[in-house]
């Protein structure tokens, strides 16, 4: 007999979808089936079933290969790593519970680390043009519930929010939503022709580089001021014509990714993003919401908010809590060479970050925590992996709109193997130790 | 558990009546006890003020808005970050401080309970992890009803037994303590960028006004008997002229009776009741109408408040009156954020300068003075700030100066650049009155504990009561030479003792203590049609499923303090 394990939460992207079903074996050790999730969710869970999975930790000997060690040989490594380092960089954290990211907190607290999550490398930039002007924003289900007019802007959820639209922001039936994809106009501004940008009602393929430019063009028509014939590639009769669409909602929202935060001009584009959403509230009620993409990068922000005030980017090496980005981010440390030991949980900068900032990792004691093979545990001096947060054990996550959701633990992991949770709090005991910290 | 005696003090304590009196406090297994084994360790408290731990009614300390506060605002940090110290963690923030250093700052100052003032039930989770990481103090949430679609929907028919049920329901799944109305109706018809002003201002679609949804969850809240009453954010909050929608809110009360098993009186709380004692028409001839309010409130014993008191500082306001906000923003033009939550409430945030060079805001000062001054009750009247909305609740010392001393308050007022407008639209001038520390003890202890329904664990040195103790270096014997050491003396306790633990001596912290989160555990009978209902929003309209809504589990809290309710009958 399988049992069928409903309401499950998705580990995987920020829309952290929390009505999968899953399948597992009468014993509980098998996951066999997933449902109601997309093909990226759905595979996020089965392939913690792989038999090839490294389940005991590696540290890389002198000759290259990988020799097996125990867990707590790992802890003993982390712990001595850490309290040796002058300046350590704990990094990741996106892709673990909150409650790891609290222990880890503990950790970069005695270490006096640079704590950082992959915000760094994402909507960090979101977060810098927040501090400059706020962010009229929302929960999911006000959006389903009320949302008339909904912009896309250098983002594409068919493929990297998959179930976005479909759970809250186009085609659901809300409250006062009654006929779903029809009660809703839908704008996407894209230089590409995404499977998102082909649903749209309206797309304005803007030429790239450009956003800044065409907020702030929308801005002006809203205002019913003059425009020149075209604002990046766009007519200025299409312009006025998205303004209108826009004004004349009851209640619109903009969501955007990384073709804004990460392109030309960065957190500028967001202050014009936001700052066109608070001009629309004069009209109507709008919104704006960043399409966060780890399933719990914005709990990393929340964690550390609470615990140290900033939400990303924190240099802890004073002994007290610091917040420069672009001094003390992780980019910026790695290529200035200033970090002398890595710890990377829960994401790959491996394969992320430039390389010049990927060779500041290979030349320092690393340590990377994380379930999969990836290129960051390939250039890490020990690999830890663990269960698998959302699969393998529970713990809290925070949506992309920050509504926290505890994801739950529907299969065992691998025999003996242990949690980012359990694993820190190893590390956390030998460094009080060596600390000499109560 | 070790125990302690505290020799000596001058104890204040109104739920005794003892005032001043030379007495030995003995602590034993936690609570307070008549006397003590030869081997208690001695508090020396000679020449001391000994007081019950302080009791905080009404403060935004954890939860979504506060970590927005903090993740907006790096500005809030300069100057204020601590370093790790001992068993102090590293804190930051002056207006909305780390939870660590909201903890140490509350125990230092001589509190020990403190109550978070809106928790949006969908966020509970969040809530529960910030108090779970504020050490020391005790904590509950209220979480927020005056907008939310069951209520609105149950009370359009009067629905008062649904009402009911919906509400035990809710403060179960989010380990709630008490029911928070903001702005009630007006938050919801924010959802459309409108606002209700009036008590009769219709919500949208909802066709329900605010008049009937705060006299239907005062009565919904009688019929389960909670511990706290209805805890009140009128409409039409800091505009000229509010106090009359403060007034009709407050009339609201009349025929309705407080039942309950744990002490309480009153059947609505007043909050800030600063910000809703405006007159005048605009800006221009802002005055303050803190004797109409305080009249009604002295007239009618069915009706607790806190002061809200502006501290003149630089701070971060926030609200589930996300209209308020916005309207704020257009007025000051600072950082505006805000958040909508699906089917019950919303919040905003925005940073506010309260200069003394605005006359405006040397009467808010004026007024949140003027009211705890003119109240005759003060077991009905507690001290507040609203933190962080008027001024971060680390200001207590100085609103204490400013209320035991007529000199301290002159030396305020001469120093406002509008001096003479606020002699003339306030009467804080004219007002002698200085309170005594009994009436403190009552206004920051015994009070606000009694509201609660906490009257008989809190806010008190009764044997068999919860050892909540602080020990301040004042001697209430010596005439006060200059009033700053008032808020010297009450800014760093000599001692404060947390459930029995010691928690701070002279000053610094000593314990992390046995932090419990305090939640109102309701049986309440069975509801078919309500049970129905919410599975149906779940289904339809929540983002979420309902198996996933509950604050469930050790993580969120590890040490619960349930109260329990029997609503069965």
């Amino acid at each position: 007999m399988t049992k069928t394990i409903t309401d499950v939460i998705c580990p995987f992207c920020g829309t952290l979808c929390d009505d999968v079903e899953v399948v597992v074996s009468d014993d509980g050790k098998k996951l066999l089936e997933v449902a109601n999730a997309c093909v990226i969710g759905t595979e996020k869970f089965l392939h913690s079933q792989e038999p090839d999975r490294v389940t005991r930790p590696r540290l890389r000997q002198e000759d290259g290969s990988w020799k097996t060690v125990s867990y707590e040989e790992a802890a003993d490594y982390t712990a001595k790593m850490l309290a040796k380092a002058k300046k350590p960089l704990m990094y990741g954290w996106s892709s673990t519970n909150c409650e790891a990211q609290s222990i880890g907190n503990e950790i970069a607290e005695i270490a006096k680390s640079c704590c950082d999550n992959t915000a760094a490398v994402c909507h960090g930039t979101t977060l810098i043009a927040v501090q400059d002007i706020g962010l009229p924003s929302c929960t999911l289900g006000e959006i389903k519930n009320r949302a008339d007019r909904v912009i896309f802007w250098g983002c594409n959820p068919a493929h990297a929010h998959p179930r976005h639209m479909s759970r809250y922001s186009i085609f659901p039936r809300g409250f006062f939503t009654g006929k779903g994809q029809m009660s809703r106009k839908m704008v996407v501004v894209d230089p590409r022709c995404t499977d998102t940008a082909k649903m749209a009602d309206v797309h304005l393929q803007i030429q790239q580089g450009h956003d800044y430019e065409l907020l702030d063009a929308l801005r002006v028509a809203l205002k019913g001021e003059w425009l020149p014939d075209s604002v990046a590639g766009i007519p200025a009769e299409k312009i006025r014509e998205v303004a209108d669409i826009m004004k004349s909602g009851r209640f619109g929202i903009i969501f955007f990714g990384m073709g804004v935060t990460q392109s030309l001009s960065k957190n500028h584009n967001i202050d014009a993003a936001i700052a066109l959403t608070k001009d629309l509230n004069e009209h109507t009620k709008f919104s704006i919401m960043p399409m966060r993409g780890h399933y719990n990068v914005t709990g990393s922000g929340e964690v550390f908010a609470w615990q140290f005030g900033f939400p990303y980017s924190v240099d802890l090496t004073r002994g007290f809590a610091r917040y420069n980005p672009g001094d003390s981010s992780s980019v910026d440390l790695l290529t200035r060479g200033e970090v002398d030991a890595m710890f990377t949980i829960g994401s790959d900068p491996g394969a992320h970050f430039p390389i010049s900032a990927v060779k500041g990792i290979a030349k320092v004691d690393s340590v990377c925590i994380d379930p999969h093979m990836t290129p960051t545990s390939g250039v890490s001096k020990l690999h830890v992996p663990v269960a698998f947060n959302g699969v393998e054990c529970g713990g809290n996550c925070y949506r992309m709109d920050n509504v926290p959701i505890d994801c739950r633990k529907v299969v065992e992991p691998p025999e003996g193997m242990l949690t980012d949770q359990e694993f820190l709090t190893m590390v956390l005991d030998r460094l009080k130790k060596l600390k000499g910290v109560a | 558990m070790a125990e302690y005696i505290i020799r000596n003090g001058h104890v204040f304590d109104p739920v005794q009546g003892i005032k001043g009196d030379k007495k030995d406090i003995c602590i034993k297994d936690g609570k307070i006890v008549d006397k003590v084994g030869s081997s208690a360790k001695v508090i020396d408290a000679k020449d001391k003020t000994v007081m019950a731990g302080a009791v905080e009614i009404h403060a935004h300390i954890a939860g979504p808005k506060v970590n927005l506060g903090r993740i907006y605002r790096p500005e809030d940090k300069l100057f204020s970050c601590t370093p790790t110290k001992g068993m102090e963690r590293m804190g930051s923030g002056a207006s909305i401080p780390t939870t660590f250093k909201t903890g140490y700052e509350y125990a230092k100052m001589g509190y020990t309970t403190a109550m978070e003032a809106a928790m949006p039930p969908l966020f509970s989770r969040h809530v529960h992890e910030e108090i779970r990481d504020t050490p020391i103090i005790d904590e509950g949430a209220f979480p927020v009803f005056g907008n939310n679609w069951f209520v609105l929907e149950y009370l359009k028919n009067h629905e008062i037994e649904n009402t009911a049920a919906y509400m035990a329901w809710l403060l179960n799944v989010t380990k709630g303590y008490a029911v928070k109305v903001v702005n009630p109706g007006g938050t919801e018809a924010w959802g459309w960028g409108l606002n209700c002003l009036t008590v009769n201002d219709p919500v949208p679609y909802f066709d329900i006004t605010p008049a009937e949804i705060v006299k239907g969850l005062m009565e919904a809240n009688e019929y389960l008997g909670l511990p706290h009453s209805v805890h009140i954010h009128p409409n039409n909050l800091g505009n000229p002229g509010c106090y009359e929608t403060t007034l009709d809110t407050l009339k609201l009360t009349e025929g309705i009776k407080a039942k309950n098993k744990f002490g309480r009186e009153q059947v609505l709380h007043l909050t800030h009741t600063q910000f809703h004692s405006y007159g005048g028409t605009t800006w221009a001839d802002f005055e303050s109408k803190a004797k109409e309010v305080t009249d009604y409130v002295n007239k009618n014993k069915s009706i607790t408040i806190d002061t809200g008191n502006v501290t003149l500082d630089e701070t971060t306001t926030m609200t589930a009156d996300g209209p308020f906000e916005h309207h704020l923003t257009g007025l000051n033009h600072l950082k505006w954020a805000n958040v909508d939550v699906e089917l019950e409430t919303a919040a905003g945030v925005v940073p506010y300068i309260y200069s003394p060079n605005i006359s405006v805001c040397a009467i808010q000062w004026a007024i949140g003075l003027e009211i705890p001054l003119m109240m005759k009750d003060p077991m009905r009247c507690y001290i507040t700030t609203d933190h962080p909305n008027a001024g971060p609740f680390t200001r207590y010392p100085r609103v204490i100066k400013w209320l035991m001393s007529k000199k301290a308050r002159d030396v305020q007022v001469d120093s406002f650049k509008h001096k003479d407008k606020v002699l003339s639209q306030t009467s804080i001038g004219s007002l002698d009155r200085e309170l005594s520390l009994y009436e403190l003890a009552q206004m920051t202890r015994a009070g606000p504990a009694k509201s609660l329904g906490l009257g008989s664990m809190v806010g008190g040195l009764k044997p068999g009561m919860d050892a909540d103790i602080a020990v301040y270096n004042f001697n209430p014997e010596k005439p006060v030479a200059n009033p700053d050491d008032i808020e010297k003396a009450f800014s760093r306790t000599a001692a404060t003792f947390k459930s029995g633990v010691q928690v701070v001596s002279n000053g610094e912290i000593v314990s992390n203590g046995n932090k419990r989160t305090l939640w109102v555990s309701i049986k309440a009978k069975e509801n078919a049609q309500v049970a129905r209902d919410i599975a149906e929003k779940f289904v339809k309209y929540y983002s979420m499923t309902q198996a996933n809504y509950e604050a469930l589990g050790h993580h969120f809290v590890p040490n619960p303090f349930a109260i329990e309710v029997d609503a069965t009958n």
